[in-house]
């Protein structure tokens, strides 16, 4: 087993590993929230309540769950590139970032479309939205850190710093807004909370959760196997296999 | 060799650093009439009212602060790492992250500290009442003293970066908002006269941990830009 | 149920299409944007291969 994450280290092993790994990712994903979509539109029942615009809900809580995924593991491998000095870990966090950006702002476009016909604004300063708005600064912080850099060794391990220091700081943040918001509506649900829901309608959360993690899977595989060449760019073992 | 205890190492940086600034105080100045220049133009975009100021004193004066702090933390470390004193230092052994937090330290008390006792009189000039002038202070005192620390981190990370001063404020702004939501909300309390003793200690653990980790993530970030 | 019904989404189809139509958009583009740092970064590593195999004859 750790001679397995130890060749993982290598770059041309982990470049043919996770090519072989894609296509386990990517097609289950695809199916999984074709499913769900379906599941979500047409088979899940009208809601008493919200009527049919609760079918955002199978969009924008595995979006916002999957932004701070993607940032969780976007910290951990920079802090695995940075401590062991492993290579393809920095890679790792550089890959992720744009997937988890994209997903940022999917649960902030879609909580926004949400908000209007439950609360009659397009914008609402809630805690999940105001936080999931914060996240986004920190990814934009973090790519911005990046590209800053012209040497790739420096914008690694600065922008490894920074992820670090963000995800300290997100469970703060969470708190803190929660905090924030619970001050002028102290007993009040917010609306995107739902006390009980039938399992028919839950069934295509955990479905698109499950295509959306597949999803990540996928995508991690093709932009790290482009990272790698990237960073491999006059290894030996880049003319072999050319 | 002997080498020179860390305290008094740290206690030489800060004195230097003091020195230094003491002979270019218009750089100290500035960060101080940026504050009152935002300030200024709350009221001049809102209403003369400062009945309906008072609503908005607590948040403004925090904000203002933030920002006029983040203003000078740009150059925190930047002649130092250029005229190769910050190489030294990494190379001197001593333990890196004290004498950032030394220097980091001077910092505030020529940024931050200024602002700090400015702030009771740009408040009372948004309607701030005098009972809440104590929660003012305190909560700024935690809040600048936490700002510079999380601006050194970005400071040093942003080091090498041609106009970095904007990627620095990117960096730090959302990293300080908890900052800024509890200590705007303590002054507001305290303005409101409920007791604002919930949001201030919270501010002092964010406090505590940023002078614990912030050393640790300077030095890392400082390593990453000197060495070549 | 029936298809327009489907459709009309009991009044919110503008919101529901449209925030769903945005997920599709997302993560269309994610995905070839994927594909395309790939391949991107493949033919210009192929392209410094033949350039070095060129200069070294």
């Amino acid at each position: 087993m750790w001679t397995w994450f130890h060749k993982l280290g290598s770059p041309p092993h982990a470049y043919r590993i996770l090519g072989k790994m894609a296509p386990w990712f990517g097609w289950p994903a695809l199916v999984l929230i074709l499913v769900a979509t379906w599941w979500g539109l047409w088979k899940a029942p009208t809601d008493y309540q919200q009527g049919d615009a609760y079918r955002i809900l199978y969009i924008h809580a595995p979006s916002a769950w999957m932004s701070m995924f993607a940032y969780v593991m976007m910290a951990v491998a920079a802090a695995i590139g940075l401590i062991w000095r492993i290579k393809i870990a920095h890679a790792a966090s550089a890959a992720g970032a744009p997937i988890g950006a994209s997903f940022t702002f999917l649960a902030l476009a879609t909580g926004s479309i949400w908000g209007k016909p439950m609360w009659g604004t397009w914008w609402v300063w809630d805690a999940r939205l105001t936080s999931e708005l914060l996240l986004l600064f920190l990814y934009l912080g973090y790519m911005a850190l990046r590209a800053s850099f012209d040497d790739p060794q420096r914008a690694d391990r600065a922008s490894a710093v920074l992820a670090i220091v963000g995800v300290i700081n997100v469970p703060i943040i969470h708190y803190s807004v929660q905090w924030w918001t619970t001050l002028h509506q102290p007993a009040s649900v917010t609306k995107m909370d739902r006390p009980s829901i039938a399992l028919v309608m839950l069934i295509p959360l955990f479905l698109m959760m499950a295509g959306f993690q597949l999803y990540y899977g996928w995508a991690m595989c093709r932009r790290l196997r482009g990272e790698i060449l990237r960073r491999e760019r006059n290894a030996g073992w880049l003319k072999e296999a050319n | 060799m002997t080498r020179t205890p860390i305290l008094e190492a740290a206690r030489l940086v800060f004195r230097r650093d003091l020195t230094l600034a003491w002979r270019r105080w218009d750089e100290v100045t500035q960060p101080l009439i940026f504050y009152v220049v935002v300030t200024t133009m709350f009221p001049l975009a809102t209403t003369p009212e400062l009945s309906q100021l008072r609503l908005i004193s607590g948040g403004v004066v925090w904000v203002a602060a933030l920002l006029s702090s983040l203003l000078a933390l740009e150059a925190l470390f930047r002649a130092d790492v250029e005229d190769g004193t910050t190489e030294q230092w990494v190379l001197s052994g001593q333990p890196l992250g004290y004498l950032l937090l030394a220097k980091v330290a001077a910092h505030w008390m020529l940024t931050g500290l200024p602002l700090v006792l400015m702030s009771p009189i740009v408040g009372t000039a948004l309607g701030l009442p005098f009972e809440a002038w104590g929660t003012l202070v305190v909560s700024l005192l935690a809040g600048t003293g936490t700002l510079s620390v999380l601006g050194g981190i970005g400071a040093a990370l942003t080091v090498g970066v041609r106009r970095g001063s904007v990627l620095l404020s990117l960096l730090v702004l959302p990293l300080a908002m908890p900052l800024l939501i509890f200590g705007a909300r303590a002054v507001t309390m305290a303005i409101d006269g409920d007791s604002p003793a919930g949001p201030l200690q919270l501010l002092a653990a964010i406090f505590f941990l940023a002078l614990s980790l912030g050393p640790l993530a300077m030095s890392a970030a400082i390593r990453i830009s000197v060495e070549n | 149920m029936d298809l327009q019904k489907f459709f009309a989404m009991g009044g919110y189809a503008g919101f529901v299409w449209s925030a769903y139509g945005l997920t599709a958009l997302v993560l269309v583009w994610n995905t070839w944007a994927a594909y395309r740092s790939e391949t991107e970064a493949r033919t210009s590593a192929q392209r410094r291969t033949e350039l070095s195999r060129e200069t070294r004859t």
